[in-house]
């Protein structure tokens, strides 16, 4: 099995060990921010986001692991139309610009799409190909429905598309976590969109606009392949499941040490099993006590119960980030990285974990290949 | 003819070689130089064809002034330096 991590200073590869641990290997881009990876298991390839300081964001795909590459396309927005209204950001009263910013979120279509690829982007815009990265088209219903006029940033100056979730019965039907712009649904592949998501709660709000599903900051949003309508979030203002593919949010208030955070993962064959890597709320984002915890849920939500056999218990300051957690197809195998540098795994479905490294740059996406 | 030439970290990234080109504004000449090496635009450019916010382009020793339209006009003898702005990195 092959770890894949997306740090600031490159990609950086590590690989199982025939005694069950890990060792790092080979570092590749290296000195450019890697904020996204997509191990595309249709057909084995494997795409990378770049993230260049200077000269913008940029797509590398490789067709054998990580050891070659070449650059792909990056989705561009089109040219802004002479005498286009500005979408405003409803906090700053400020123009949404028509530039990519980030790439922020990279999935594959279903697997009766070959070569579709979906990408979420920072300053909110939505784009596919059909083509493995070749050409990217804007999903022009999302960027012009005039919902898009209440989205705002939530960690970034813009708002941006995090989670994109293909339902597995039918390619057609596609979930998005904006943040921040609550959680959206297409049931015709993009065509159209709603804004659905009622039972949210967001507390950054007045009252009277705290349950608006508009106006959520879902941090990131997960499903599996067995139980897709059980929809995982970690929210900016608590843990949410939702039974019903998003349309409903039931607010989990039992957890232990804490309910904010970034990351979720979920066990792909079990949707009552989920992982969550718990902050400080909301400003303040290091453990709770100094302690390291990794939680987890397997009822539901009902319970959660911290993990903390192999993570550091004092004068920890680690954050995972929302792409930073992630399980392997086995349900056992997990691995989160900070924005420290620090990366561990576990080989017991989150009961005990193994620091890989402390070494490493600033860890932004964690993916199992 | 002006000449066009990009900072060095770029050839890590993407071929960028420099080049002689055609033009009377910076845009054009830009634009010259892309046509030989086209995944270089995105590199320089934004989507919408701007300067990005974190290059600098030098025109005969001095920062070009229209950042958005790049209409600066050129001279036959021209230089363009296209370079990092060091913010951003």
């Amino acid at each position: 099995m092959k770890l894949y991590l997306g740090t600031r200073k490159g990609l950086i590869e590590a690989e199982s060990t025939p005694d069950g641990g890990w060792r790092l290997g080979r570092a590749s881009f290296l000195g450019v921010h890697v904020p996204m990876l997509l191990p595309d298991a249709r057909d084995g390839t494997l795409y990378a986001v770049l993230e260049h300081g200077h000269f913008g964001t940029k797509l590398q795909a490789s067709r054998d692991g990580g050891a070659t590459w070449e650059e792909r396309a990056s989705p561009a927005y089109p040219p802004k139309p002479e005498g286009a209204t500005e979408v405003l950001c409803p906090m700053r009263q400020v123009p949404v610009p028509w530039n990519l910013e980030k790439i922020w979120s990279l999935e594959t279509g279903g697997a009766d799409q070959p070569g579709v690829l979906w990408c979420g982007t920072i300053p909110g815009g939505l784009f596919r190909s059909e083509d493995h990265g070749a050409t990217w088209s804007l999903v022009e219903s999302l960027w012009q429905h005039p919902k898009r006029a209440k989205w705002f940033g939530g960690g970034y100056d813009w708002p941006g598309i995090h989670s994109i979730l293909v339902d597995p019965r039918d390619s057609q039907r596609v979930l998005l976590g904006i943040s921040c712009g609550g959680v959206w649904e297409t049931a015709d592949g993009g065509a159209s969109w709603e804004c659905i998501g009622a039972g949210q709660q967001a507390d950054y709000m007045p009252p009277e606009l705290a349950g608006d599903p508009d106006v959520q900051d879902p941090h990131r949003i997960v499903r599996n392949g067995a139980q897709p309508d059980v929809v995982w979030m970690q929210h900016h203002s608590g843990i949410f499941r939702s039974g019903d593919a998003g349309k409903n949010w039931e607010r989990l208030r039992t957890a232990d040490p804490g309910d904010f955070g970034f990351a979720v993962a979920v066990h792909p064959a079990d949707a009552a099993t989920a992982w969550f890597v718990p902050g400080i709320k909301d400003e303040l984002r290091v453990p709770v006590d100094g302690a390291l915890s990794v939680m987890r849920t397997r009822d539901g939500g009902r319970s959660f119960t911290p993990a903390r056999e192999g993570l550091p218990q004092e004068h920890a300051y680690h954050l995972a980030y929302r792409h930073g957690l992630a399980v392997a197809e086995d349900g056992r195998t997990l691995a989160f990285g900070t924005t420290t540098g620090s990366v561990w795994t576990s080989a017991d479905g989150g009961e005990s974990w193994q620091r890989l490294s402390a070494e490493l740059p600033p860890v932004y996406c964690v993916r199992f290949g | 003819m002006p000449t066009v030439e990009f900072t060095a970290n770029l050839a890590r990234q993407t071929a960028s070689a420099a080049c002689e080109v055609s033009g009377d504004t910076v845009r054009e000449a830009l634009l010259a130089a892309f046509e030989r090496q086209p995944q270089l635009q995105g590199y320089i450019l934004d989507d919408q064809g701007a300067l990005r916010t974190h290059v600098v382009v030098f025109l005969d020793g001095q920062t070009l002034r229209d950042r958005k339209k790049l209409s600066d006009p050129v001279s036959p003898n021209s230089e363009i330096f296209v370079m990092q702005a060091l913010s951003g990195g």
